[in-house]
Order: C-alpha cells, then structure tokens, then sequence
C-alpha cells in the first residue's frame, strides 16, 4: 500500500521517559502480563481434573522459586493494572486531568501497588511458615 | 445516511461503528473485575500451596466456583479486549493483524471454554 512510506514523526526514542508516559505502557505491560496470569489460573485449574499427581505437579512449579517469583511479578501487575485501571475509569468521567493530578493520582497508584503487594506476600509467607511449623 | 463510497466499504475502509461497544465492553468487565479479583485473591491465600482434596473442597465451598468461572470469563474477555487494542495498534499489514487476532481469540476461548468445563467438572463430579 503507498501508506507504508509516508515519513513518520519522531519515535517514541527521542522522548525523555516521564511519569505520564511510563505509567501509561506499565498498563499496557502488565496487561498482557496478566493475560498470561489468565493462561496460568486457567491451567491450573484444568490441572486439577487430571487427578493428583498432575494437580501436586503444577502446585510444584508454582511453589517453586521461579514459580513464586513469576507470581509476585504478577501480584504486582494485578494491583498495578487495578489501581491504574480506577484512575482510568476517573479520567472517562473527566475528572483529574490537570497536570498536577495525573502526576499525584500516578504517585498514589504505585504507592497503592507497592503496599498491596508487600501485605498479600507477606500475608502468604507467613501462613506458608505457619503450615511448615504444623 | 452512509457517506462511504462502494468501494471503500467493500475494502473495509473506514471505521465499523464497533468502537463504542468495545470502549463500553472494557469499561464494564473492567469494573467486574474488581471485586472478583480481590475475592480471588482473598481465596488464594488460604488454599496457596493446597492439594487437590483441599482445592475441591474450596471450589464446591459456596458459590465458589460460579466465581471462579466468572473470573476467567471476564479476565479473558477483558484480556482480548485490551490485546486487540494493542494489536492493532502495531500491527499495520491487515492478513497479518486479521490472522493474529483470529489465533489469539481461538487460544482464548480454548483455554476459557476448557477452564469452565473443568470447573463444571470438579463441582458436579467425575
């Protein structure tokens, strides 16, 4: 098509990385992450009508370093993209689109990720102690 | 009235008038998903690590497992919805953007289609 080399602005490259714009493809990232997360519930729960051996397997990966470093990743990009998604669903009503908003509203969004996140992990670490110690 | 030329709406050209479905569609199982995924998240930390008797008792507990399949049907449908935004945001030739949001929307069904067969499965037996 002669639309393929029409001459393009500047690329994304040639920005300076800022709150607004690095926020904005978190939401993006951590979507697709968590379509992964959907995959991986979805297996997980297909697993279990494969019996015991196939239902213990998948608990193993999933309890395994690499396991739980995937899903903290993935803890993370739940309340990342819930926390972002609330502040998108702000803005559709109009509300909060001064500068100095979007900024604070962004602020508050990774504070919110940062503090769910470490509460659910250690909420899990420590029942997963408690149920060594029993 | 339709202002497009034969030509262009034969070719696909133009916009479909589906944009304000898909908007409405991702705000509203966006909106779903909020209380279902805090419910699952409340859930999974009991049954973390679980074997499969505990897992089945906790599915066939309550209306758990009608959350749980609502879960995954608004997470995919969500899902796409977002991955078809930024599909065709990069992906410009159209065989290959139609191809690759026709295999994304077949994986995603498959995987939504057998989760809630399996889900169906545990709770009524077999």
């Amino acid at each position: 098509m002669a639309s393929q080399k029409r001459p393009l602005s500047p690329h994304i490259q040639i920005y300076k990385p800022q709150i607004t714009s690095v926020l904005s493809i978190t939401h993006r990232l951590t979507g697709v992450a968590l379509l992964f997360a959907a995959l991986l519930l979805s297996s997980w729960v297909i697993s279990a009508t494969y019996g015991n051996d196939a239902f213990n397997q998948t608990q193993n990966i999933l309890s395994s370093w690499l396991g739980i470093l995937i899903l903290i990743g993935l803890t993370v990009s739940i309340f990342y993209h819930l926390g972002n998604g609330i502040r998108h669903l702000f803005w559709d009503f109009g509300k909060g689109f001064e500068l100095k908003d979007v900024k604070r509203s962004g602020l508050v969004v990774i504070l919110f990720t940062l503090i769910m996140s470490i509460i659910t992990w250690f909420i899990i670490f420590n029942t997963l102690t408690k149920s060594l110690w029993n | 009235m339709e202002l497009r030329a034969h030509l262009g709406k034969v070719r696909g050209l133009g916009s479909n008038n589906s944009g304000s479905k898909h908007w409405w569609s991702q705000r509203v199982s966006g909106i779903a998903l909020i209380p279902l995924t805090l419910w699952f998240l409340m859930s999974i930390i009991n049954i973390f690590n679980a074997d499969l008797a505990a897992f089945k008792d906790w599915i066939n507990y309550k209306a758990n497992a009608a959350l749980l399949s609502l879960l995954i049907t608004f997470m995919f449908y969500h899902g796409f919805l977002g991955l078809q935004v930024i599909i065709e945001d990069y992906i410009h030739q159209e065989r290959v953007k139609i191809s690759i949001l026709l295999i994304c929307r077949f994986i995603i069904i498959s995987f939504g289609t057998y989760s809630i067969f399996s889900i169906m499965k545990l709770t009524f037996g077999g």
